[in-house]
């Protein structure tokens, strides 16, 4: 088959990734060809700062070395600017007359600097600042002249100053607006910054209006004159006062512009052939000037330019952070508020910490931190996900680590931890490893540091630090994964809301109809989607959909957990924590007979039994059905306990019967299959010694009746259970917590606890249909009954077949 | 020289499964595609030793049960980033059953 062909004209960042995006996805599918005005391969522009500052090097800052383009087969033109497309004849011809034919033509021409419009302004001397030829010249000038201007105190400006000035320069900032980066900050803030930029030695001249660059006696720049007449020497002039979107070439050929190249959802041009990325592209009427929305646009790109066709871009929020090294500034979204907005402020002049955050209704809406940014990536991931913040407002000014989130507290300020320091306890990984495998292998997200360093990619306690992390390595280039949308897992597009809603709307019934429904990108799945596939099935369509079980992780298709020596433990199940002699003899009986090394109470109130060989588990399960043991289910995303107290059976203080109920509740919800594990608890009163505060339904006894609380956890971060509602009868307490269980079961995506749920629908949604919609609740209830008639333990299932469980032997 | 041995009739591993075979040559996991292709590799995952037969099965790769390594079945190769590797031995199906080269 003859490839297609590819062309693409700007050899930049946004361009590179989305080939980078497009031969994952399609590597064969063109013959590519780039061209690129630069004599450069791709290299990382928003490091040519600290190249500037003389912190990296060139070297240090490309991303894709020539060796890349050849070993992808790519045709590389360095230093060809293309001056022509030919739409009919689909071609371009580049200034030097090279010429190249396309299927498909990519533009990602990037931007090019606005250069104000005032006398002198192509003076030697005078420069902008966007490529390694600026910043060579800006290190050159500095060799041998003294006073450096910028014009314009935005992102760039500030960044090119403090360059200057760590190269020995005298630098005068000079900025129309009355405060610095007026786009970004608020004046408290900008105030701030300008105080400790002035201590680095740095001038500012505000609300000042440059009216002409004199030339001085060599020819060169010498002077910059403003309008209410002022004149300061210059002998470098960096003009940082804004970009334009370079859209030349893009109109020369008719193609739509307006401030950029007009794009569609799918980062098409009016001319279906023309994709455009990046910078110079407008989409929705915004053109983008930082990288993490580019990245999303490139990957929406890649997969229409592959031929998939399901991704779209609906257009990013953005924020910034300053990469000036000791100043740490960060802005989000709205920052300046207004009208229907609230501002929650914290103030400390002296100490240098000023952070304001502006919520519109219960949601986060702007940020803005100077001083301590280390929750800047905690308030961006709350403001991208438009997450309600109605229960944590309170103690939101005081960081993740206040809410509790991740299990470091004390430790957030990433930028400030040594090297040696261990961030990851699950996989041993310390600071200097992620920030290693940042800088080498150029990774932007969180999944990206996960793959390279584990780190993060166990229990997930170190998440917020991993991502402070990279935010404080990357900037603003740091891209927090927007987790509503995030794809399930590589081999799919779509997010778990989507594939759920799928399976429900279009009544798959299979793992392959579902592929197949939702264009799978490879053929089985893998580890991380087939599971949840798997549960979605079962969970929307009972008694219908197969349930696979080589699509469940080892231990609920074996039904024990495995251990780190391949063989497995066993845990029978204990109504409510309640046993008998009989049962007990049991136990012990069959300890002995299979040699069982370890015999454990759990944390969970009943009996382990360890390190029983894979060969045996349907003989000890046999065993202990005799005398009527059934599965614990310890292993499975399911059912797991009902931990009770004594309650008023006996204790002097129980004022409902707690073990009845929860022997009641046990029953009722034996062989529920969960997103994530499920454990309740039920005390006799609010002494609460069965801790039905942390678990995911909580019910405590009081004099009129029960209490029921939802939503907690004991686990990796403790989340204390939240007040769902009060009620009167055994029959109520069953009815509400099925309900919202099932609530659960129905809308929760795969590994998502009911505290991780329910944080992200919001309490008062649950509220509205388990506790004040009757309908809506009888219904749920209903559905939960129905999932779970008829239901048979798994290891009587499992004796029938001890074949599965055996080794195979050969002579 | 290979030496091949009959394991077990196809049907006793599940599509997308596997089986573990105690050999002369050690423990070894023998795998069924979703195309009925077997493969077998040593019965240790090159992390930590985990065993790779009760892993999950996509494709021509195993994930280990233990932390997720992914081990692919052509060449024992782990999948990068990781790096590490298990010995493969020849597999085949022949005559509806299942057979493996111990060398
Ligand atoms: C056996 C037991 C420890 C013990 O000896 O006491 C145990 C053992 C394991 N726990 Fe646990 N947990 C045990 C009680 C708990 C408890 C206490 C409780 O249930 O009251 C908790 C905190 C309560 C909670 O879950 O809210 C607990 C929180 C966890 C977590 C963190 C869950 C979270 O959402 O944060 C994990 C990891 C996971 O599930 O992803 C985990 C995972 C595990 C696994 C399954 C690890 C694994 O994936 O292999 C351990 C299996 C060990 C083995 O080889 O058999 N275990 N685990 C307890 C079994 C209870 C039972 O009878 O079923
Ligand atoms: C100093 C500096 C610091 C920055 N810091 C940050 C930061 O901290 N965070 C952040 O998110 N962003 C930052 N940015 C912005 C970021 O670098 C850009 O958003 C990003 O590089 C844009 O990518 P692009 O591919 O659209 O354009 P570019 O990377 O500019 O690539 C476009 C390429 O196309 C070439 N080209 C143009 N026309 C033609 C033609 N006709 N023929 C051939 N080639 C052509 C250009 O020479 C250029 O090489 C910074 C930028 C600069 C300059
Ligand atoms: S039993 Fe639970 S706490 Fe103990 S080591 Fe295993 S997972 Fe960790
Ligand atoms: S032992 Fe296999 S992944 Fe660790």
């Amino acid at each position: 088959m003859n490839k297609l062909k590819l062309v693409m004209v700007g050899n930049g960042m946004a361009g590179c990734r989305t080939l980078e995006e497009l031969l994952k996805l399609a590597p064969d599918l063109y013959e590519i060809t780039v061209f690129g005005a630069e004599p450069h391969p791709n290299y990382n522009r928003i490091l040519l700062s600290p190249v500037l500052a003389g912190e990296m090097n060139f070297n240090d800052i490309v991303l894709n070395d020539l060796a890349w383009y050849r070993d992808n087969g790519i045709t590389l033109h360095t230093g060809k600017k293309v001056t022509k497309i030919d739409r009919k004849a689909r071609k371009v011809i580049a200034e030097d007359g090279t010429e190249a034919e396309y299927d498909r033509l990519l533009l990602t021409t990037g931007s090019v600097p606005f250069l104000l419009p005032v006398p002198g302004n192509d003076l030697p001397g005078v420069i902008a600042y966007r490529d390694i030829a600026d910043t060579e010249t800006m290190i050159a000038a500095a060799q041998s002249y003294k006073h450096a201007v910028v014009i314009g105190a935005g992102l760039l400006g500030l960044e090119a100053a403090n360059g200057l000035k760590l190269q020995g320069m005298d630098v005068t900032v000079v900025h129309l607006a009355d405060w610095i980066m007026e786009r970004q900050l608020d004046q408290t803030a900008a105030d701030l910054l300008q105080q400790s930029l002035e201590a680095k030695g740095l001038k500012f001249l505000l609300g000042k209006q440059t009216e002409m660059l004199k030339p001085g006696v060599n020819g060169r720049v010498g002077t910059v004159r403003f309008k209410d007449g002022g004149e300061i020497p210059a002998d470098l002039v960096v003009m940082a006062a804004g970009i334009k979107p370079s859209i030349e070439l893009a109109k020369s050929t008719g193609l739509h512009c307006n401030r950029g190249i007009v794009v569609s959802d799918t980062m098409q041009t009016y001319d279906p052939k023309v994709y455009a990325v990046g910078e110079c592209a407008e989409h929705r009427g915004i053109a983008y000037g930082l990288v993490a929305p580019l990245f999303e646009q490139a990957k929406v790109c890649a997969n229409h330019l592959a031929q998939m066709g399901i991704g779209q871009y609906r257009g990013s929020v953005t924020s910034t952070k300053l990469k000036v090294t000791g100043i740490d500034v960060f802005s989000a979204g709205d920052f300046l508020g207004g009208k229907h907005c609230e501002e929650i402020t914290l103030a400390d002049p002296v100490g240098g910490v000023y952070k304001k955050l502006v919520l519109r209704g219960n949601q986060l809406v702007g940020a803005v931190l100077y001083g301590d940014t280390a929750d800047g990536a905690w308030y961006f991931q709350l403001l991208k996900d438009s997450q309600d913040i109605h229960d944590i407002r309170d103690h939101l000014m005081f960081g993740q680590n206040h809410v509790g989130d991740v299990g470091h507290a004390g430790q957030s300020k990433a930028a400030a931890m040594p090297d040696t320091a261990e961030v990851c306890g699950c996989n041993g990984v310390c600071k200097g490893d992620i920030v290693k495998a940042i800088k080498e292998h150029g990774l932007f997200t969180i999944d990206d540091v996960r793959k390279h360093t584990k780190a993060s990619s166990s229990c997930g306690s170190c998440t917020g630090l991993v991502e402070q992390i990279l935010a404080s390595t990357v900037g603003g280039a740091y891209q927090p994964a927007n987790t509503h949308d995030k794809p399930v897992c590589a081999c799919t597009d779509h997010a778990h809301g989507v594939v759920r809603a799928a399976i429900r709307d279009w009544k798959l019934l299979s793992i392959p109809a579902t592929m197949q429904a939702l264009n799978w990108k490879t053929p089985n799945g893998c580890a991380t989607c087939r599971p949840a596939l798997n549960y979605y099935l079962i969970s929307s369509w009972p008694h219908e959909a197969e349930d696979d079980p080589q699509s469940r992780f080892i231990n609920e298709r074996a039904h024990a957990n495995i251990q780190r020596d391949g063989t497995f433990s066993v845990v029978p199940r204990m109504w409510g924590g309640l046993t008998t002699p009989a049962e007990l003899r049991t136990i012990a009986d069959v300890a002995e007979k299979y040699e069982v090394p370890t015999v454990k109470m759990t944390g969970g109130a009943r009996i382990d039994l360890l390190g029983i060989k894979k060969g045996d588990l349907p003989k000890v399960w046999e065993d202990l059905g005799k005398a009527g043991l059934v599965s614990g289910h310890a292993y499975g995303k399911s059912i797991r306990t009902v931990k009770t107290c004594v309650g008023a059976e006996h204790c002097r203080f129980g004022t409902q019967l707690s073990m009845s109920m929860g022997v009641k509740l046990e029953k009722m919800l034996f062989g529920m299959w969960a997103p994530h594990k499920v454990k309740l608890a039920v005390s006799g009163c609010p002494r609460n010694c069965a801790e039905a505060g942390i678990k995911d339904v909580g019910v405590i006894g009081v004099d009129s009746g029960y209490e029921i609380y939802v939503a907690g956890n004991g686990g990796i971060k403790t989340e204390v259970a939240e007040f769902l509602c009060k009620v009167k009868s055994d029959d109520e307490v069953q009815e509400y917590s099925g309900a919202f269980l099932q609530l659960y079961r129905e809308e929760a995506w795969y590994l998502e606890r009911t505290c991780h749920y329910v944080a992200r629908v919001g309490l008062d949604y649950v509220k509205g249909i388990v506790v004040e919609n009757a309908e809506r609740r009888a219904e749920l209830y209903e559905r939960l009954l129905y999932a779970l008639q008829g239901y048979a333990d798994p290891w009587a299932a499992a004796v029938q077949q001890p074949k599965e469980y055996t080794t195979l032997e050969v002579a | 020289m290979n030496d091949w041995k009959k394991v077990c009739p196809l049907e006793e591993i599940p599509r997308l499964g596997s089986r573990q075979v105690n050999t002369e040559s050690g423990m070894i996991a023998v795998f069924r595609t979703a195309d009925d292709e077997v493969f077998a590799l040593r019965d240790k995952c090159p992390h930590k030793g985990g065993a790779l037969s009760q892993g999950m099965v996509s494709g021509k790769v195993v994930t280990c049960a233990m932390h997720s390594w992914k081990i692919q079945f052509e060449n024992g190769e782990a999948v990068a980033p990781d790096k590490g590797c298990a010995k493969t031995y020849a597999a085949k199906v022949e005559g509806g059953a299942v057979w493996i080269a111990l060398s």
